[in-house]
């Protein structure tokens, strides 16, 4: 601040002068900082780019160390290498530092979305071979070493089932956990209740799967079954549950911390008690942010494998009914289709996974349409 | 149906510090009453504390007796959104509720006391958003949300939300800090307007503001950093403003404070 004022006090008594050759001395004598400059030409990014591919190539292929994946590398090395150079000579080493730092942040940028980019095409691409209308509309059963056909309409219905059942079970029971965590819990209780919760985020599936097994399988369900323990899709949706909740509890929790207490407060003084301001002002405005978290928790529970092999057991005939007898799901059925020794197995494995990606994404999708956009956002 | 508000003995905590200490003073009805002050001194402690909305605060808690019409809103038999649908409260920044239209924000009060006739509704709006001067702005967009309005026209909206419940009292704090003069102006006038149904107790800094809409004033300040704020002198405007009896007013209101 103080060097900046002093700079302009001392430029305000540069001495103006109407002499050609006189101002440039004056100039000379106390330089004025530098607004304008010399700038790099828009192509020179453009060209540096092109020169460090070729460069590449030039050196890879004909020593015949490498394919496409080293020249990309070497290039962009020597794309950060040129751009530094060039824009060091140009436009001097602030410059410099900022233009090596976005093609830094860019390439980053770059490397992160390439697996995601890699995982869709190679989805669609091996995913699609099967969409037929056997794999919608008939089952895995009698379906032997030696068929083409076989699909997976038992395998959508045990995801739909489970993961609807799970998600309806973990809703209302996750948002009002994080409604008294966030506008009840006063003390101890809310902190061990926030403590345990995340806890329960890090619990592996195959855990859930397993307290599923012994509680649910082993013990209430002979006592409704008459006597025998059986697999069902509920069981798996159970174990589902205990995977989401912390998820949703934890997401509802910041979104409801996210809306302002001047919201509150201007309720409470409409003389609007507790209960309506928390049903009527506050969730609503973080209701979209609340769908984002339920998404993201159901999309972790529809691709889980182990606790539905453990609890529903998997199987290759419809059945609608959860409570009752095996069930399958799509991230199981991808996982036997992978692992059967069928030439048939892979291609229903990868349009399995790919409905399983694509079921999730237009549920995301539908969500967040409903939910519109978060008011807080604004 | 305004109402006389008195305080005796009001102190106010934050956990164990105290914000304020045994401020007692009578507020007419049909008035405007200006609380002025330093920062930190309690003023809105004390706004705060005339609605129950203090106690919101987690660890907040008062004592003393304040006395809306000769019931003590104190009493543990009260009911605190009673008291404050009857005690109207207008914020510092103005806050509509984002999910709500223009129209919805209005009528949130009333309809979340359970009003669900729609040409009820609709008169109240319109008489609410009419004393409050944005009917002419906002009738024809009654449906758009109420956070699509510039900042003067939501505290406007905000005031007029307060009033759509028809309370007794109505509490305005710092309502003009976030606005630029023009929509100081209006929700001034509005204040004038509005004294004749309500009774309006206002903490500003606007020393101005204060001479100009209120009919008595109220000087708060504390003694010293983490001492409790108290009510230095409190009288008719004019008087405090023109010839306070304590010196400290005085050089507050000279602008010698500090």
């Amino acid at each position: 601040m103080s060097v900046t004022a002093a700079r302009t006090r001392r430029r305000a008594r540069i001495p103006r002068c109407t002499h050609p050759q006189g101002c440039a001395r004056t100039r000379r004598s106390a330089p004025e900082p530098a607004l304008r400059g010399r700038r790099l030409p828009g192509w020179a990014l453009l060209a540096i780019a092109v020169a460090a591919l070729g460069l590449a190539a030039a050196v890879v292929y004909p020593a015949g160390i490498g394919n496409w994946v080293l020249v990309t590398v070497i290039a962009a090395i020597l794309y950060l290498t040129g751009v530094f150079a060039a824009a060091w000579s140009v436009e001097g080493p602030r410059s410099a530092r900022n233009r090596t730092w976005s093609a830094l942040i860019h390439s980053a940028f770059v490397l992160a979305v390439l697996p995601l980019a890699s995982v869709t095409w190679t989805l669609v691409a091996k995913g699609s071979r099967r969409l037929d209308h056997d794999f919608f509309f008939t089952s895995m059963r009698n379906i032997g070493a030696r068929d083409a056909n076989g699909g997976a309409y038992h395998a959508i219905v045990g995801t739909l089932e489970q993961t609807g059942i799970a998600t309806l079970i973990t809703v209302p029971l996750g948002i009002c956990a994080a409604i008294y965590v966030v506008e009840y819990g006063r003390g101890p209780l809310a902190g061990t209740i926030r403590f345990f919760v995340g806890v329960m985020t890090g619990i592996p599936s195959i855990v859930a799967g397993l307290f599923v097994l012994s509680f649910w399988v082993l013990v209430i369900s002979p006592k409704l079954n008459g006597g025998r323990p059986g697999y069902s899709g509920f069981a798996a949706a159970l174990a589902l549950t205990v995977l989401m909740l912390p998820t949703v509890v934890r997401s509802t929790e910041e979104m409801l911390r996210l809306v302002p207490a001047s919201l509150r407060e201007g309720a409470y003084a409409l003389g609007v008690p507790k209960w309506k301001t928390v049903l009527r002002i506050v969730l609503p405005t973080a209701l979209p942010g609340i769908v984002t978290g339920v998404m993201l928790a159901l999309a972790r529970a529809a691709g889980e494998t182990a606790p539905v092999l453990l609890v529903a057991g998997g199987g290759a005939s419809i059945n609608v009914n959860p409570f009752q007898d095996n069930q399958n799901s799509l991230a199981l059925l991808t996982f036997q289709q992978a692992g059967d020794a069928s030439r048939y197995a892979p291609a229903r494995a990868w349009s399995a996974a790919l409905t399983l990606v694509a079921l999730v994404l237009i549920l995301t999708i539908a969500a967040k349409l409903v939910a519109g956009r978060s008011p807080l956002a604004r | 149906m305004a109402k006389r508000i008195e305080a005796v003995g009001v102190t106010a905590y934050y956990g164990s510090f105290k914000a304020i200490d045994s401020i007692t003073m009578t507020i007419e009805p049909k008035s405007v009453t200006a609380l002025i002050g330093p920062s930190g001194c309690g003023k809105s402690t004390f706004l705060r504390s005339i609605n129950r909305m203090h106690e919101v605060l987690p660890g907040a808690r008062v004592e003393g007796r304040l006395t809306v019409d000769d019931q003590n809103i104190y009493d543990p038999d009260v009911d605190v959104t009673a008291v404050r649908r009857v005690i109207g409260m207008v914020f510092q920044r103005p806050n509509p509720f984002p999910t709500m239209s223009i129209f919805d924000n209005v009528v949130a009060g009333l309809r979340l006391n359970g009003v669900r006739s729609k040409p009820a509704l609709a008169e109240a709006a319109e008489r609410a958003l009419r004393s409050a001067n944005l009917w002419d702005e906002v009738k024809d967009r009654l449906n758009k949300p109420g956070a699509s309005l510039s900042g003067g026209q939501q505290q406007r909206l905000c005031i007029a939300r307060a009033i759509a419940v028809e309370p007794q009292v109505l509490l305005m704090d710092e309502p003009c800090s976030a606005l630029d003069p023009i929509s100081t102006l209006a929700i001034e006038d509005l204040m004038l307007g509005l004294k004749d149904r309500f009774t309006i107790v206002i903490v500003t800094h606007n020393l101005q503001q204060a001479a100009r809409v209120s009919d008595k004033t109220g000087f708060f300040s504390i003694d010293a950093a983490g001492e409790p704020g108290r009510l230095v002198e409190y009288d008719d405007t004019e008087k405090i403003f023109g010839n306070p009896s304590v010196p400290k007013t005085r050089d507050y209101i000279a602008g010698r404070f500090g």
